[in-house]
């Protein structure tokens, strides 16, 4: 089956260059010669779809580096830097988050498919074998990437995961304090993760080169899950393949285009909008989506250890794939048993998922031990036995004589893989939280964008009121002036930021002094530390709000998680803002308010200590707009939004463009595609 | 259909061909533009302003602008004679020295202080011509900032600036 070299080539140079180094003949032979069986489905796609997607994770990686600065005191900034002011920044960092999901996403139907299909089984053990070693450095390197923003979630991620080799008996306390360089998570962790992830994506490149090597040694399994017998039954990689290969590529592009341009924070979560804190654990601490069933899993272990080893052992055991199931038929199309064992297999994985997400208690963790329990005796009980009760239907005779089926069972894949992509990317947060009002917003869909008038009235609102306790940090005054913004001109940026005050120096004399601000200038602080913050707020810390439009959100709970993610409904965290700005009340009876605190409807816990900001007629308008509370907590809502996604107009602009692009791209690749196929329909 | 063939498939391969060019060149944008200087950089590139009155004649200082080093001197009266008194005509890099400061400002030279030849920083006040000398390769620059002599092929550059009043300049 390996690719015989029948490449000639053509002119005198090439062929001098073929005797000493047979390059062309290699590429003539692995992509354009090889064989490859003519019944292969969509399915079989997702193979080229990763190698794209580990190609752009490479290239957006590299550039990020140019701009990321792996030190606690600057990784979450030098991100900030990058969203904000490095050229195409924002573009290039939500390409390499969303693009870790979609990478998950294609690994995750890449393997499901070699299940279903019996792609592991001889002669394709060591093929197998090896996506599996790729799939556990896909594992270690997206997790040390979701590191290094250092972010809430970063900083607990690492601390959860590192703490997972403390369960090792003896020397598990030792192993995890040389994992971290410290006697906790600390900049050494972060130094040697970033160095980590940037190493290993070259190491899952070497064992993809090995990964296709042994396929082409081997040749593709195909649905009928029997081998090709004669020329018949393949057709050559090019162009067959390639052109359904491009035409797939596209929309799988479609797709990772509506995540990165629409809703590019919809598989994140709020808490990494929030600077790693070592003193606070976030209330739910969950694992990007792609990892929730293996933490479902290792919750739903009482036991320190064995959790941590059923954690381990439910990604090991895939690796035994190839001797647990005993069936020699190949593909789950002949398999009427296994078929329904391979879909209850599938819905365990997603439940898993979902229950990851859910916090650790009652009723969920029954579940998951339930789920936990199947997940294993699906590998070590039902496919063993399997082999042995199943009477398989009977095989074609060859692949051309085949009649392709199983396009049902295709479309319910994806519509479970999708629904359960959805479902873990909002993790429950505290259940006794009131949803807050929705709030139309001008900025709001594809094609919203920034009202000016209303940023405007929104900074006047935050210099007025905000502004005497909440930072602005990352901000500088001369963003006021930039387009997509509040859009202030030049002088009144100047005029703006002449009235504050920068502390600068030291002078010649070695003093700080106080000058007036420039519009290079940060927005400066109300207080010089946090703990001058804290003294002067009843030991409250006032929220920097650079990102509090992103760093805030609520659950919005079954199904509407999943209609938000076609919708686009974006606007959780504005939403939020302007419902804890409104929501004060006075406390039920028997509520106890803490001194200092007041009463809010929408805020955890309902508590807050920040007094009520905002009341009717306390700023003063000058273009006719209500001067009342509730349009005063819009505007400087929608001002905060801007603060945290200053180039959400640029996005929906690329992004439509982007898209158009990829459907006229999708629909000229599918008519090449039905071109080159048809002419074979004609004559086989 | 393999009768209709030939153009239809051709005109499709040549449309997806372009599209797809269309798009590669498109992708190559921002992975080109990030390494431009980003926003804050181009910020932080806003003029300066400089007050002279603390440079005495015979001083010169190094102000940074843009990350460059700024040579500003205060030239006394035989300096600036050794600069006029030149047949400009035989200079390496043509030009008078009266064109190189401003007038009415004869006294002040402001030049970027990086070597024309490869970039590195010349001494103040130092080689055959008295102006100043690149110890990389040894270019010799007179009172004026002009290349004199050594590998170097033009004259220190100025940069863009204007004078507030008698004793403020702004440069950029
Ligand atoms: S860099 Fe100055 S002489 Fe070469």
């Amino acid at each position: 089956m390996s690719g015989q070299s029948t490449y000639q080539p053509r002119s005198r140079f090439m062929q001098w260059m073929e005797a000493r180094l047979p390059v062309m003949g290699l590429v003539h032979s692995s992509f354009v010669a090889y064989p490859t069986p003519r019944n292969l489905n969509y399915w079989w796609t997702f193979g080229g779809i990763l190698s794209f997607m580990l190609v752009v994770q490479i290239v957006t990686g590299i550039v990020l580096v140019m701009h990321f600065t792996p030190h606690v005191d600057m990784a979450f900034n030098s991100v900030e830097h990058i969203m904000r002011d490095v050229n195409y920044g924002w573009l290039l960092r939500y390409l390499h988050s969303n693009g870790a999901s979609m990478f998950f996403l294609a690994c995750y139907i890449h393997m499901f498919r070699g299940m279903y299909y019996g792609s592991y089984k001889e002669p394709r053990e060591v093929l197998w074998i090896l996506g599996v070693i790729i799939y556990l450095l896909m594992m270690a390197t997206g997790f040390m990437g979701y590191v290094l923003p250092w972010g809430q979630m970063s900083f607990w991620a690492a601390t959860v995961i590192t703490n997972l080799f403390s369960a090792i008996p003896i020397v598990g306390d030792p192993v995890v304090t040389w994992l971290w360089g410290g006697y906790a998570v600390g900049n050494p962790t972060l130094q040697r993760f970033f160095s980590l992830h940037y190493l290993l994506p070259f190491a899952i490149a070497g064992v993809v080169v090995l990964h296709v090597w042994a396929l082409h040694v081997v040749g593709q399994n195909n649905p009928t899950g029997i081998e090709p017998t004669s020329d018949k039954d393949t057709l050559p990689f090019t162009p067959y393949a390639t052109v359904k290969d491009a035409f797939f590529l596209a929309m799988f592009a479609i797709v990772f285009a509506w995540f990165v341009f629409y809703i590019p924070n919809y598989l994140g979560h709020p808490d990494n909008y929030i600077p790693a804190n070592p003193g606070v654990t976030p209330v739910h601490i969950v694992p990007e989506w792609y990892y929730l069933p293996f933490y479902a899993i290792l919750r739903a272990i009482p036991n320190k250890l064995l959790g941590v080893i059923a954690l381990f052992s439910s990604i090991a055991i895939l690796a035994f794939l190839p001797w647990l199931d005993t069936s020699r038929v190949k593909s789950a199309n002949y398999r009427p048993l296994y078929r329904q064992f391979f879909w209850l297999f599938v819905i365990v994985c997603v439940g898993l998922g979902w229950l990851g997400s859910k916090p650790a208690e009652g009723g969920y963790v029954i579940a998951s031990r339930l789920l936990t329990a199947w997940y294993f005796l699906h590998f070590i009980v039902v496919l063993p036995l399997l082999g042995f009760i199943e009477k398989p239907r009977a095989l074609p005779m060859s692949i051309s004589e085949s009649v392709l089926k199983g396009k049902g069972a295709a479309a319910l894949l994806a519509a479970i893989v999708l629904a359960g992509l959805a479902g873990f990317a909002r993790p429950a947060t505290a259940a006794e939280q009131v949803a807050p009002p929705r709030v139309n917003w001008s900025f709001a869909g594809p094609f919203g964008n920034y009202d000016r008038a209303q940023l405007q009235r929104g900074f006047k609102i935050y210099r007025e009121i905000c502004q005497s306790c909440h930072s602005l940090s990352l901000l500088s005054l001369r963003n006021l002036g930039e387009t997509g913004g509040p859009d202030f001109s030049p002088p009144q940026v100047a005029s703006i930021a002449a009235e504050y005050k920068v502390k600068d120096g030291p002078n010649d004399q070695g003093e700080m002094f106080e000058r007036a601000g420039r519009p290079a200038d940060r927005f400066p602080a109300p207080f010089p530390n946090e703990q001058a913050a804290r003294a002067a707020n009843g030991g409250a810390l006032p929220p920097d709000l650079s990102v509090i439009a992103k760093a805030r959100g609520y659950e919005r709970g079954f199904p509407w998680f999943v209609i938000d993610a076609v919708t686009q409904f974006q606007e959780h965290g504005p939403d939020y803002i302007v419902a804890v700005l409104t929501g004060y009340a006075d406390p039920p009876a028997n509520f106890k308010l803490a001194a200092g605190a007041a009463y809010n409807r929408y805020f955890p816990g309902n508590a807050i200590g920040m007094p009520k900001p905002l009341s009717d007629g306390i700023v003063t308008y000058t273009d006719g707009t209500p001067q009342t509370a509730d349009q005063y907590a819009k505007d400087v809502t929608a001002f905060l939004m801007w603060a945290a996604e200053p180039h959400l107009e640029a996005r929906k602009r690329i992004g439509f463009q982007t898209m158009i692009f990829l459907i006229v791209l999708a629909g000229l690749l599918y008519f090449i595609k039905k071109k080159v196929w048809s002419h074979l329909h004609d004559h086989a | 259909m393999s009768s209709a063939g030939p153009t239809r498939r051709d005109f499709l391969f040549v449309a997806t061909g372009a599209v797809g060019a269309i798009g590669a060149a498109a992708t190559l944008v921002p992975l080109i533009a990030q390494m431009n200087p980003d926003s804050s950089t181009v910020a932080a590139g806003a003029p300066i302003e400089v007050d002279l009155a603390p440079i005495t004649q015979g001083q010169a200082i190094k102000v940074f602008w843009r990350g460059k080093p700024i040579y500003i001197e205060h030239r006394s009266k035989s300096e600036i004679e050794a600069a006029r008194n030149v047949d400009v005509a035989s200079l390496p890099d043509p030009q008078a020295d009266q064109a190189r400061v401003k007038a009415g400002h004869d006294q002040w030279l402001v030049v970027i202080g990086i070597c024309t030849h490869l970039g590195c920083i010349p001494i103040a006040r130092q080689g055959d011509f008295g102006g100043f000398f690149c110890p990389c390769h040894g270019s010799h620059y007179d009172t004026s900032g002009r290349i004199r002599q050594g590998p170097a092929p033009a004259n220190l550059a100025i940069p863009p600036y204007a004078f507030l009043s008698d004793s403020k300049i702004r440069i950029g």
